[in-house]
């Protein structure tokens, strides 16, 4: 007779009563528990796979060079966008000579890709000129280069080896001249060194201010101390240190005594404690015969 | 001999090294389920320096991290009959345990109940040189036991010294140390059926497990359910499992006697299939559901559906009374218990001081046992549930998984048997590299 339900002990869905696994099965999951072989498999085999096929790619070099190439080319299509487009050169803050030789200096060829501009080296490029103290450059919007420009303001006139130049404060050359009646209106100085020792020659100047309409000009000596140059050929020997303080003795001294005025070629103040006095040869005759004594024949001494 | 002692102690050591890596798997190999449960050792605690025993029991060095039961195929009696069947079942437990503690597991300790255990007990005595005791008198004096002849085809499972007794001291623990002249030893040694134990091998190798210890159920299914002063003053264990029900009679914390009946719970049910014409598996449910030993009037009055699927609607509409059950299970049970009685009394269980017994494993659980038991075996019975252990699950704390506890506790702790003290000097081989080593060491 046929069992009218399912036959219990083979189900006919498939699932047996006794499930074990298969001997490859539990091989497997006991594999899988191995501590070693789950990094291997979770970290090891990715990783593996990801080398291997990156070396793969990049084993041929036509392709490694197609991969950098593809790479500039999207840096160049980057920077070539007309956001960073650099068109115009504005130089500000300077005379137009000034502003002429700053752009034959940068020499820049517009427009160009701001990403190309070397700021650093256009500012040094800049400032290797000796008329511009300070350069200031930025890229402003609307693709404009900016450079804003402090000029150096020549301060005195300087004699030298090589001709006449324009100085600065700071004893900097600023530019050259070709004649001193060109810029009447500043000092003079001469020697060498001079540029060197120029905020010292500036503060005599300054403080020779009383005497500034007899002033000719300064004279570095031996790069070491100054003289202070007065027409009618009169010199005035300042030390070596603490000239300013020199000077206002002098000062003092042609205040009292109206020194300057007097026939005398030169004044000693190097030494501080016993300034000397050179006279000119006229006067030092009159002296003599005043003395009653025979007056000197040599008249440069 | 000598080469079970080898294979013992590779076992030992392997075991040693299980503990280490701190995994090791407990493999209950019984003839309804197989039992896998997977133990994480902590750290092994080093309790010789505190006195006694610690509130956990050296316990705390272990956890049970994974669990897992299967219906048992292939076994009869406690021994495997059909080991791809068995081998199928192991591979079950043990990954579903595996996965369960999601750790890999490669050293297995197992017990079975079959395979026809001995119990000898062995004395051995040794006059002392010089008149302290030292390992080497220890490991002489177990030596000087006399073995009986066991049979051919037999392999000794268990071999552990009960009892050192020093001239006229007896119930030394420990004699290391002690002074005296003469030393004398008892040695409870179990030997079983060799083939089972091969076949067990077999099994767990085909598993790609390592066996890292054996031992007999009753042992450790002792070791669970006996309370600790219940072990030292001496009780009987009786491990009613599906296919063989296992004696171990306890005294002084040892193991002194262990045997088995071949008998259990799979005969109920075979006996209830028969009698009422039904399959097994109902007969196996009809047992759990209604079963008894003890009627009662209520019983009469009790009906059970037996079901079928044999198309037949009088066949498949029968019924029987809760008292027919009873009927049937209760011979076989009484069976059981008067043959357990007859071992006990072979072993001389009536001179114990404490006549103690305690009913564990899965077909204990027959409502109303204790009684019948009482009635047998002496009125001292209790039922005996495993020791909680740390982190085992709530399904597997009943009396079915008494061995697999006891197994974790042989373990975390296990006794002291014959192949754990040193060889004794003499019998190494003459040329012996390990000799000449000694001979520094001891002069030196």
């Amino acid at each position: 007779m046929q069992s009218l339900s399912r036959n219990r002990s083979l189900p006919a869905n498939g699932i047996r009563r006794d499930p074990a696994p298969s001997r490859w099965q539990y091989r497997m999951q006991r594999l899988w528990l191995t501590p070693l072989f789950r990094v291997v498999c979770r970290l090891g085999l990715p990783l593996t796979v990801v080398a291997l096929i990156a070396s793969g790619v990049l084993y041929s070099d036509a392709r490694r060079a197609a991969i950098v190439q593809s790479f500039v080319d999207l840096r160049t299509k980057f920077e070539q966008r007309p956001e960073f487009r650099v068109g115009l050169l504005s130089v500000e803050g300077a005379s137009r000579d000034l502003t002429d030789a700053v752009r034959a200096k940068l020499a820049l060829k517009l427009p160009q890709s701001s990403f190309d501009l070397d700021m650093t080296e256009l500012r040094a490029r800049a400032e290797a000129l000796d008329a511009v103290a300070s350069a200031e450059l930025r890229v402003r919007s609307g693709g404009v280069l900016q450079v804003i420009l402090t000029e150096r303001v020549p301060v005195v006139v300087w004699r030298g080896a090589t001709g006449l130049q324009l100085l600065d404060a700071t004893g900097h050359r600023v530019a050259g001249l070709s004649a001193r009646a060109d810029r009447a209106d500043l000092p003079l100085v001469a020697g060498e060194g001079a540029d060197a020792a120029m905020p010292e020659a500036l503060a005599i100047f300054d403080t020779a201010r009383p005497i500034a309409p007899r002033v000719r000009g300064l004279i570095r000596v031996g790069e070491r101390r100054w003289d202070l140059v007065l027409d009618r050929d009169q010199s005035i020997l300042l030390p070596s240190v603490n000239p300013v303080a020199a000077v206002e003795r002098l000062l003092a001294l042609n205040a009292s005594d109206k020194l300057l005025e007097r026939d005398i070629l030169s004044i000693d103040l190097r030494n501080q404690d016993r300034p000397a006095i050179r006279l000119a040869p006229f006067a030092m005759n009159e002296v003599r015969r005043a003395q009653g004594l025979a007056p000197t024949t040599e008249s440069g001494l | 001999m000598t080469d079970l002692y080898q294979s013992q102690r590779a076992m030992r050591n392997m075991r040693r090294a299980a503990m280490q890596r701190g995994v090791v798997a407990i493999l209950d190999v019984g003839t309804s389920k197989i039992a896998c449960l997977v133990l994480r050792f902590d750290g092994i605690e080093d309790d010789r320096d505190q006195d006694g025993v610690g509130p956990m029991a050296g316990q705390s060095s272990f956890r049970v991290i994974g669990a897992a039961t299967t219906r048992s195929r292939g076994v009869r009696f406690g021994e495997i009959a059909v080991m791809n069947e068995t081998e199928r079942a192991i591979r079950t437990a043990v990954q579903a345990a595996q996965k369960m503690a999601n750790v890999r597991v490669d050293h297995v300790i197992a017990c079975f109940s079959g395979a026809e255990p001995r119990s000898y007990g062995l004395a051995g005595e040794w006059e002392l040189q010089d008149s302290v005791v030292t390992e080497q008198d220890v490991a002489r004096v177990l030596a000087a036991c006399d073995v009986p002849d066991f049979g051919d085809g037999r392999e000794i499972l268990h071999a552990q010294p009960v009892n050192f007794a020093l001239d006229h001291r007896s119930g030394l623990g420990d004699p290391r140390g002690q002074i005296g002249n003469r030393l004398a030893c008892d040695l409870h040694m179990l030997s079983v059926d060799a083939s089972v134990v091969q076949n067990l091998l077999y099994c767990i190798k085909r598993c790609d497990l390592e066996l890292a210890g054996i031992a007999s159920s009753a042992y450790v299914s002792g070791i669970s359910s006996l309370v600790e002063d219940e072990q030292e003053l001496g009780a009987a264990c009786i491990d009613m499992g599906g296919g063989a029900t296992g004696i171990s009679i306890f005294m002084k914390k040892h193991m002194i006697y262990a045997d088995s009946v071949r008998m259990g719970g799979d005969h109920v049910s075979s006996d209830i299939s028969k009698g009422l014409q039904v399959p097994l598996v109902v007969a196996e449910r009809i047992k759990t559901k209604h079963g008894g030993v003890h009627a009662t009037g209520m019983d009469d009055r009790e009906m059970i559906e037996m079901g079928g699927d044999s198309g037949d609607w009088e066949k498949d509409r029968r019924q029987i009374s809760r008292t027919e059950l009873i009927g049937i299970m209760r011979p076989r049970v009484e069976e059981i218990l008067e043959e357990v009685r007859a071992r006990l009394d072979a072993a001389g269980f009536d001179s114990l001081p404490s006549q103690q017994i305690v009913l564990t494993g899965g077909a204990s659980q027959i409502p109303g046992l204790d009684g019948l038991a009482s009635r047998i075996l002496g009125q001292r019975v209790r039922m005996g549930r495993p020791l909680r252990v740390q982190g085992l699950p709530q399904a597997a704390t009943g009396p079915a998984f008494s061995s697999a506890v006891g197994l974790c506790l042989f373990a975390a702790h296990p006794q002291d048997e014959w192949w754990d003290f040193d060889i004794p000097a003499e019998r190494y081989p003459a040329r012996s590299l390990k000799r000449a080593f000694r001979w520094f060491k001891d002069n030196w």
